[in-house]
């Protein structure tokens, strides 16, 4: 038997995977500790005030993404339907526009 | 009249697509991706100003226009060859010379397009654009493909005619005048501009009638997908930026791409459709500029345009490569390709940090131009709405098509790394990408309007990472919702595809049913009834009259029967003796003279 090469799977490792939720949140407090020194400079310039508040990017970010999963969520439950809901056919072989070694 | 020497760069292509089924092998391949290079090089060459224009319709005014150079026009031509010459490295491997004649005729619609002068010449390669376009869908020849295409090309022949009426309009309403400059929006909105607007708004995909791009995109070849992404929807941006800056409802139009774009982008489990989605989120972008329609707005729109097709066809390829190795796009049967497509993975994910205009990538020095167009001008609510779809943005192409395509949970699948062209094509746009993204000078200094914008101060640079990190955390804390599912989602072409086939079996079974009950009743009764009156109507009032005579004489009910029927016979041949039809003739002379008598 041919010894199998080690394969490369970093990412599916469990301390792998904490170590870049660390790295995630200790970038976002890094984003947010940047903002800082603006504070002792009259804050951040703003076009229509409330964009000048402290942090308020990181807001805008958190809610507006959290709005859109939970509308997608909530739209989900009447847009989403089964594959063959228009009864497409469905391909017998792979179209040739596919790599011919898995075709 | 000026004519100058130069000729439409379309004409290139146009021409040298007739050649491509005449080679073979990998001149065929070379000779596809020469072509548009050198309409490229052509481009690039053509001065600023110059025209090719000669008069061919005696109804118009003014001249008709294929070559209009100006810096819109121009920085739209160089983007659109660009890409066409790397899509053809990417595509090396296509065998088949149909796909590539189509793509060809159909790249050079879209250069047409924009180097057309006048509304004529514009519509002209709209049209082209519109059937080539289809030629490309159908040429993955399966059976998706082809209802997807016949879909499409429904939709864009609608939008094409709109365009068509509105152009007629405005023509008379321009006193005889084809020409296509700004329309302005407070003294030339009528019909005509309104038509050709929504014309255009059809090729923008812009929602209830955005559904035909992420129905045909996905269902095109690899290759195929990745060209479409880039022309049509460009296209009508590059219209809107030249007949309609300033146009106010465009803002919240885009505004409404844009998030819609997400929404749908997060419902979505194909990779394709996803990008497909994605497409119509980053055109919001643009149409808002347009509505904004301050030379900062177009120039931002013309520079996000630029590099959207850089990382959007980025994104295209690195999906085009997933697919053409494993032959799946669902997101329930992908994932865990990091290990054995390292490099396409990493190309994937630096347009994926594009096109959420991270710093340092080409995004972060386009988009937040048109962002700072709205900033300047006051516009609160577009201006947090197009904030708000930035960090949607990198929630559905930045982080969520990567996640779930290479990340995610490993399902076994051991494909081959893409190959060499197709990494090459992707590494070349992948240079693109981070090159206009620390150096924007080249991509500013071709702009139609002088730039004068810095991406990269401090304060822009930490907010941006804000917005992108809190979003990043987002999707990562939310990630068992995000879940995909094997579903589709229903976009408004379920009003085409499920609501019409039961309307048109209402009308069928109502009007054929009205139909059927005439038919019945004027041919089956009337008809024969007039046909029964003048075979036998007369002799059956004869034989009615004579009946109660007979019984006076006597006849008992066999031999009434008889006489009726021997009355018939004979008024069948028409044989009635002498003496009866003397007698019947008196009569009728006789009446006739008494009328004749009353009339006096």
């Amino acid at each position: 038997m041919e010894p199998e090469k080690k394969e490369f799977d970093w990412f599916d490792r469990p301390e792998s995977r904490r170590l870049l939720w660390r790295l995630l949140i200790g970038a976002c407090v890094v984003s947010v500790l940047a903002e800082v020194p603006f504070l002792f400079d009259h804050g951040r310039h703003g076009y229509f005030g409330i964009d000048g508040m402290f942090m308020f990017y990181a807001i805008l970010g958190f809610i507006a993404c959290t709005l859109m999963i939970y509308a997608a969520k909530w739209m989900g439950k009447v847009l989403k339907k089964p594959e063959n809901y228009y009864g497409d056919p469905e391909e017998e072989t792979l179209p040739e526009d596919i790599d011919e070694s898995i075709r | 009249m000026n004519l100058s020497v130069d000729f439409p760069p379309a004409l290139i292509l146009f021409l040298g697509a007739l050649l491509v089924p005449f080679l073979k092998g990998n001149v065929r391949s070379f000779y596809v991706i020469a072509l548009p290079l050198f309409a490229l090089i052509y481009i690039l060459r053509l001065d600023l100003g110059n025209s090719w224009q000669f008069y061919i319709f005696s109804f118009t005014e003014d001249p008709v226009e294929f070559l209009r150079v100006d810096k819109l026009a121009k920085a739209f031509g160089i983007i659109f060859s660009l890409n066409a010459v790397v899509a053809f490295i990417f595509a090396f491997y296509v065998k088949k010379a149909t796909q590539h004649v189509a793509a060809l005729m159909y790249i050079g619609g879209a250069i047409g397009c924009v180097f057309a002068g006048d509304l004529l010449s514009l519509y002209v390669f709209w049209e082209s654009m519109a059937v080539t376009s289809t030629f490309v869908i159908l040429a993955r020849k399966t059976e998706k493909a082809k209802g997807a295409a016949f879909r499409y090309v429904m939709i864009h022949l609608v939008g094409g005619l709109l365009l068509l009426a509105g152009i007629v309009l405005t023509i008379a309403d321009q006193g005889g005048s084809i020409a296509f400059n700004g329309f302005d929006f407070a003294t030339e909105q009528h019909a005509g501009t309104w038509l050709i607007l929504i014309g255009i708004l059809v090729n923008a995909a812009v929602p209830p009638i955005s559904a035909w791009l992420p129905d045909s995109y996905p269902e095109a070849s690899v290759t195929g997908g990745l060209i479409l992404s880039a022309y049509t929807t460009k296209t009508a941006v590059y219209a809107l930026l030249r007949g309609y800056p300033g146009w106010e409802p465009l803002i919240w139009i885009g505004c409404i791409m844009s998030v819609y774009g997400i929404i749908y982008a997060l419902l979505e489990n194909d990779m394709r459709r996803i990008l497909a989605y994605s497409i119509i989120n980053q055109v919001g972008f643009m149409v808002c500029a347009a509505g904004i329609g301050t030379p900062e707005a177009i120039s931002g729109a013309t520079a996000h345009a630029f590099c959207h097709i850089i990382y959007k066809s980025l994104l295209w390829m690195s999906a085009g490569a997933v697919l053409y190795r494993v032959g799946k796009s669902k997101c329930t049967e992908l994932g865990g390709l990091y290990k054995t497509m390292p490099l396409t993975l990493i190309f994937g994910t630096i347009g994926a940090l594009a096109i959420s205009a991270v710093p340092g990538t080409s995004g972060f020095t386009s988009k937040t131009i048109i962002l700072h167009a709205a900033e300047t001008q006051h516009l609160f609510w577009p201006w947090l709405i197009l904030e708000a779809a930035s960090a949607g943005v990198f929630l559905h192409a930045g982080i969520k098509f990567p996640y779930f395509v290479f990340f995610n949970v490993d399902r076994g699948l051991r494909p081959r790394e893409a190959p060499g062209p197709m990494l090459a094509a992707m590494a070349i746009l992948s240079f693109l990408c981070i090159f206009f993204g620390v150096y924007p000078q080249p991509l500013y200094d071709i702009l139609p309007y002088t730039v004068d914008y810095n991406a990269y101060t401090w304060s822009h640079i930490v907010t941006q990472m804000q917005l992108l990190l809190f979003s990043a955390l987002v999707f990562f804390l939310f990630l068992p919702m995000l879940k995909r599912t094997p579903t589709i989602s229903l976009d408004f072409d379920w009003f085409y595809r499920k609501g019409i086939p039961p309307f048109t079996r209402a009308l069928d079974k109502s009007l054929n049913g009205v139909n059927a009950a005439a038919s019945d009743f004027f041919l089956g009764k009337v008809t024969r009834g007039v046909c029964n009156f003048f075979e036998s109507g007369a002799s059956r009032i004869a034989a009615h009259l004579m009946t109660p005579i007979w019984a006076l004489q006597g006849f008992d009910a066999k031999q009434i029967e008889e006489q009726q029927q021997s009355l018939f016979k004979r008024a069948k041949r028409g044989a009635f003796p002498i003496g009866v039809t003397a007698f019947l003739a008196v009569i009728l002379l006789g009446l006739l003279s008494v009328i004749f008598l009353l009339e006096r």
